[in-house]
């Protein structure tokens, strides 16, 4: 909501400068977004009027004239603007003024020439961006006037944001009564008292949808003069608003709306047939708007129509057949209200935005169109003349005002104020509410443009408002003091997050929507979930995978110049829209050697191996697993599922060759992916217990075939320790020069312990014994010659 | 000079001469040894007569003692010495840098998350999540934004199929939530939140924190006690001041926009207000019984105004030359 200030004074003018006003209405929730002044500051420009202009004797584009700007002696100006002329009324800058872009205006020589002052065009008084020659006033602009005065440009231009609930404050009229309510400051009268028909002419207006449009005010006006043009200070308070003169009608229309907040609309009389209907529009039903946009009307949409087919989309545009236009003598004006289910959405499916919808959307006054329309025919009687017939309403049920019942000690309560019910009773006043008292609680009604108060709470959000928000106390709550629980076996976001940090690791956010085709890449699992209406083709799919923003991270920051990276994220992948199909997951990724160039230790790419051990770091002392498996993003041949408890948790692989060269990478990435449940349990801890005997290690070696997997071996072994072995563990592994082709020397140690006694020989070489044969029996491991 | 003298002069020039421990040894074993000059010249008491034996032998063990002293002053010199050399040669060049993996980082907006979350855990507020792709009913009518509500213009929504959205923030989270606890509730919902909406100053994915308060006396003078505080201990800054002007959600009633002073300035920093008599419909508390307050914080908005980034692109571009400097 835009306007003019001078307006709102006009019709509420406390005491208050602007910045004071600009406050007020803030901090009562109408939230002063801009205050730009309308006219830049200049001063010493007069209303003047050229007596002559002669040709100048020393430049071809300059002329010299004589200006009338007042009573005293005419001045000799030069001036260059083609437009200058005798006769012309201009404004004018005396010598000693001071004009936009500190440009002051001196006594000068042009080319020989005395000149006295400077004839200024719109763009010089910072009117305009632009213009073609010196300002042409009227004809009846009175010469010798200060040209801010004679344009009231001592003004400035507010835009209101309005919330949606205050579309009672979309007018100037709202906006002052608010202004009065909060200071007490006086409401100045409009206009609104019933216009004496001169004719009798009426049009008829069948209302079907009377749910949708309970009131319907229409009125004939005939004769108006077609010649007639809107008044200088209706056109500059509608600029003011950011609206532009169209026809003295539609621009009174206009007026009105912003004045009191009532959209209307003016019909050529001429142009209907047969009568007003406001129905339902038809299916199939075309309508060309007045901005030249033609639509298809839809069974749930209101259309204001005539016996030929749909005139208007109700409460949003009006029709271009039926539009006033410079021929137009005879016209029907419409006044009605629209309920906001009925508006609600409409304009927005056809792509529109026009001041009627929003305000209907919103909520108009119900009682409000018979007061408009008698405010709109004086305007146009006054302006274009002709002859008004009487006002004709269609009324049909009419929502009742129900008073809203209040308890003050519940306002207290909820806002933490100590006010006195009086105090609100007198807030209510001011707001124009009738209140009636009911033991502890009041009876408010609100009057009839305050639609947004349906229940208690609204009016405690009056008493707070009007109060003032900065008047209620800050207060640190009272609550139990209660501890929070701190599962043991969970650990924290921050302390997963910091190890990945402590091991090179670095965090990173991406969008959680990404391209189709690179969803696709890394897809494990699920349903791709598109979106409907996405901001940009590569950003319309929700990622089922962090995979790719991983990878597109890492292709970002190689072109960026970094050649070793260590990345990961911790977000939602989506494999469908149910909430249970958008798991948590934290992935990372490893590019480049396993260490940070330094001195003193040997350059080596990292492997499945190093990532594998961050993986193992993460996840400490949860027993997982790695086990050979396939994923679509990964090499086959270099890719494990992550088990844990026989639930697969996750993904580590190298990324498949095929996308390596695809997202054009000099080496494979590293990646792994995890399901957040399974990284966030861990063991509570629990102690069981010291042997006070000591272990003893011993190691074997075995040859078992190259493609046994060791994992698979390790967990056998240690699912089947023989009695007093308490771990094996892996320490080396061999293949190549000096085994059998086929074969891969593997070293075990074995740890040996009793809590009893100490373990005599015999004890342990049984247990190595035993695991041996188990090797053998169940690997083929054989024991290799010392 | 006497043969002692003589013996005890040479013994101390061996001595000397030597500089290992096995060295020693050996110079050692010239005098001291089985067949070592001390040795012999006790051997030689024997063809004296008794009182002369008496006293050249007082003598002989006297030089004996030298010997040793002078013996166990170079074994102590040498081993001094050897250890001096030892500590300089195993000198080290201190100064050179450490081996090992870099430290990684965490990401900005995580780090603000983390302080809010910790800031608010000291007064008790347990950390709540929820879905991203959510219901209508969550993100909307549940909230009191019934279908057509202008206010649903107020979110530039990202739809998907079924009439699923991407939330358009993190207030579903308070639905969720109060479905499955009765109060006392105080929880804060961290998250990610989607518009459509892409500029200089918008990003279509951001964060936000939604913070949910419920019992039988929170009052909007707590609303504003617990945003100041957490201002101020989120800026470290005690004359940071807020200023609470009335606004529209809705799902609270009476509404705010939070403001906090900036430079000359005041800045928006997110909004709040009582929860909404509807919202505890729908969720079945006893609005009567029960009041409460809600805020939501831009997340990004704080991040960028602790730490001094002046441009919203920058957390999602994760460039590393950005990120490192959140270390």
């Amino acid at each position: 909501m835009k306007f003019s200030e001078n307006w709102l004074r006009s019709l509420c003018n406390p005491g208050l400068d602007t910045a004071q006003l600009e406050h007020l209405v803030t901090m009562a929730g109408l939230e002063v977004e801009a205050v730009e002044p309308a006219a830049p500051a200049f001063d010493k420009v007069v209303v003047a009027e050229i007596l002559s202009a002669e040709k100048h004797p020393n430049a071809d584009r300059l002329q010299v004239c004589r200006v009338k700007v007042g009573e005293g002696e005419p001045l000799q100006v030069v001036c260059g603007a083609p437009n200058a002329r005798a006769g012309l009324k201009t404004a004018c800058a005396l010598v000693g003024a001071e004009l936009p872009g500190e440009f002051k205006i001196k006594q000068a020589k042009v080319r020989s020439v005395e000149s006295f002052g400077m004839l200024c065009s719109a763009k010089e008084l910072g009117l305009t961006e632009a213009a073609e020659g010196i300002l042409e006033l009227p004809a009846d602009a009175p010469v010798g006037e200060d040209f801010r005065a004679y344009r009231r440009l001592d003004d400035n231009l507010l835009t209101l944001k309005l919330t949606p609930n205050r579309g009672d404050c979309l007018s100037v009229l709202g906006i002052a009564r608010e202004v009065a309510a909060l200071t007490g400051a006086q409401l100045n009268h409009i206009d609104c008292s019933p216009v004496a028909a001169t004719i009798a002419d009426t049009f008829p207006v069948t209302v079907d949808e009377a749910k949708a449009c309970p009131r319907y005010c229409g009125r004939v006006i005939r004769g108006i003069d077609a010649q007639a043009a809107t008044p200088a200070w209706m056109l500059e308070r509608l600029e003011r608003s950011g609206l532009r003169g169209i026809h003295p009608v539609v621009d009174v229309t206009n007026y009105v709306l912003l004045e009191l907040g009532q959209p209307m609309h003016a019909f050529d009389l001429t142009k209907l047939k047969g009568g007003i209907r406001v129905r339902l529009g038809q299916a199939g039903e075309k309508l060309a708007l007045l901005n030249e946009q033609t639509i298809e009307l839809a069974a749930d949409t209101l259309a204001v129509a005539d016996d030929s087919g749909a005139l208007a989309l109700a409460g949003v545009m009006g029709g271009a057949a039926s539009a006033v236009s410079e021929a137009t003598q005879d016209i029907f004006l419409e006044s009605a209200h629209f309920v906001p289910a009925a508006i609600a959405g409409r304009a927005r499916r056809y792509g529109l935005s026009t001041d009627s919808a929003h305000r209907f959307e919103r909520g108009v006054d119900i009682d409000l169109p018979r007061h408009a329309l008698e405010r709109a025919t004086r305007l146009i009687l006054d302006i274009c003349g002709g002859q008004a017939g009487p006002l004709v309403e269609t009324v049909t049920e009419l929502p009742q005002r129900r008073p809203v019942a209040f308890r003050p000690a519940r306002a207290c309560r909820l806002l933490g104020i100590d006010l006195d019910a009086a105090e609100m009773r007198a807030i209510f006043g001011r707001l124009g509410m009738q209140v009636s008292e009911q033991g502890d609680a009041f009876q408010v009604t609100p009057p009839g443009f305050r639609f947004d108060i349906e229940r208690e709470v609204d009016l405690i959000e009056e008493v707070a408002r009007v109060h003032g928000y900065e008047a209620i106390p800050i207060v640190a709550p009272k609550g139990e003091a209660r501890l929070l629980p701190v599962p043991e076996a969970e650990r924290t976001v921050l302390e997963a997050k910091r190890l990945l940090n402590a091991r090179g690791y670095q965090e990173i956010i991406t969008y959680s929507f990404i391209a189709a085709e690179l969803d696709a890449d890394f897809r494990a699992s699920g349903q791709a979930v598109a979106l409907l209406n996405p901001i940009a083709s590569q950003m319309d799919t929700m990622r089922g995978s962090l995979m790719g923003g991983l990878v597109q991270t890492l292709r970002h920051n190689l072109n960026h110049g970094q050649e070793r990276l260590r990345l990961f994220e911790l977000g939602r992948c989506f494999n469908g829209a149910a909430a249970e199909a958008q798991p948590l997951r934290l992935a990372g990724l490893a590019y480049g050697h396993a260490r940070p160039e330094q001195w003193g230790e040997a350059k080596r790419e990292a492997d499945f191996f190093d990532v594998r051990g961050d993986i193992e770091a993460l996840m400490h002392p949860l027993p997982i697993r790695f086990e050979r498996a396939g994923h679509p993003a990964l090499h086959p041949g270099r890719t494990a599922c992550i088990a844990l408890d026989g639930q697969v948790i996750g993904w580590l692989g190298t990324l498949h060759p095929r996308l390596v060269q695809k997202y054009d990478f000099v080496r494979a990435p590293i990646l792994f992916e995890l399901d957040w449940s399974a990284v966030v349990t861990r063991m509570a801890p629990r102690y069981l217990g010291l042997s006070k005997f000591p272990a003893v290690r011993r190691d074997i070696a075995v040859v078992a075939d190259a493609d046994v997997a060791v994992g698979d071996m390790l967990t056998a072994a240690r699912a089947n320790l023989p009695a007093k072995m308490v771990d094996i563990s892996l320490f080396d592994v061999y293949q190549g020069k000096g085994m059998e082709s086929g074969k891969k020397s593997l070293a075990f140690s074995m740890l040996l312990q009793d809590t009893e006694k100490t373990l005599t020989d015999v004890e342990i070489e049984a247990a190595v014994d035993k695991m041996t044969q188990f090797l053998a029996e169940r690997f083929n491991a054989t024991l290799r010659a010392a | 000079m006497s043969k002692l003298d003589e013996i005890l002069g040479e013994a101390q020039a061996a001595f000397a001469a030597v500089d290992s421990l096995p060295a020693l040894d050996q110079a050692k074993a010239r005098f001291i040894g089985k067949s070592g000059l001390i040795t012999e010249q006790m051997k030689g008491l024997g063809a004296l007569a008794p009182e002369a034996r008496k006293a050249a032998g007082a003598q002989i063990n006297q030089v004996k003692d030298q010997v040793e002293a002078l013996l166990k002053a170079r074994r102590e010199a040498i081993q001094a010495a050897q250890l001096e050399r030892q500590l300089k040669e195993e000198s080290l060049d201190v100064t050179l840098p450490g081996r090992g993996e870099a430290m990684g980082g965490l990401h900005p907006v995580t780090l603000a998350l983390e302080r809010i979350e910790a800031l608010f855990a000291t007064i008790g507020f347990a950390v709540a999540d929820g879905p991203e792709v959510e219901t209508d009913f969550y993100n909307f009518t549940a909230l009191n934004i019934p279908e057509d509500h202008p206010a649903r213009a107020m979110h530039d929504t990202f739809y998907v199929e079924d009439g699923q959205l991407l939330r358009t923030h993190t207030s579903p989270v308070q639905v969720h939530y109060m479905q499955d606890h009765q109060p006392p509730i105080r929880i804060i919902a961290p998250g990610r939140v989607f518009r459509v909406d892409s500029d200089a100053t918008h990003s279509p994915m951001f964060h936000q924190v939604e913070g949910l308060w419920v019992d039988e006396q929170a009052s909007f003078a707590n609303l504003k006690g617990v945003i100041q505080d957490f201002l101020q201990r989120f800026f470290e800054r005690d004359d940071l001041r807020v200023r609470f002007r009335p606004s529209f959600f809705p799902f609270t009633e009476p509404s705010a926009e939070m403001d906090m002073s900036w430079g000359d300035g005041w800045l928006e920093i997110g909004g709040c207000g009582m929860v909404h008599p509807n919202v505890f419909g729908h969720v079945g508390i006893d609005p009567e019984r029960y009041q409460g307050f809600a805020f939501g914080l831009g997340v990004e908005r704080l991040a960028m105004l602790r730490y001094g980034v002046d441009d919203l692109r920058l957390f999602f571009e994760n460039d590393l030359r950005f990120l490192k400097q959140f270390a």
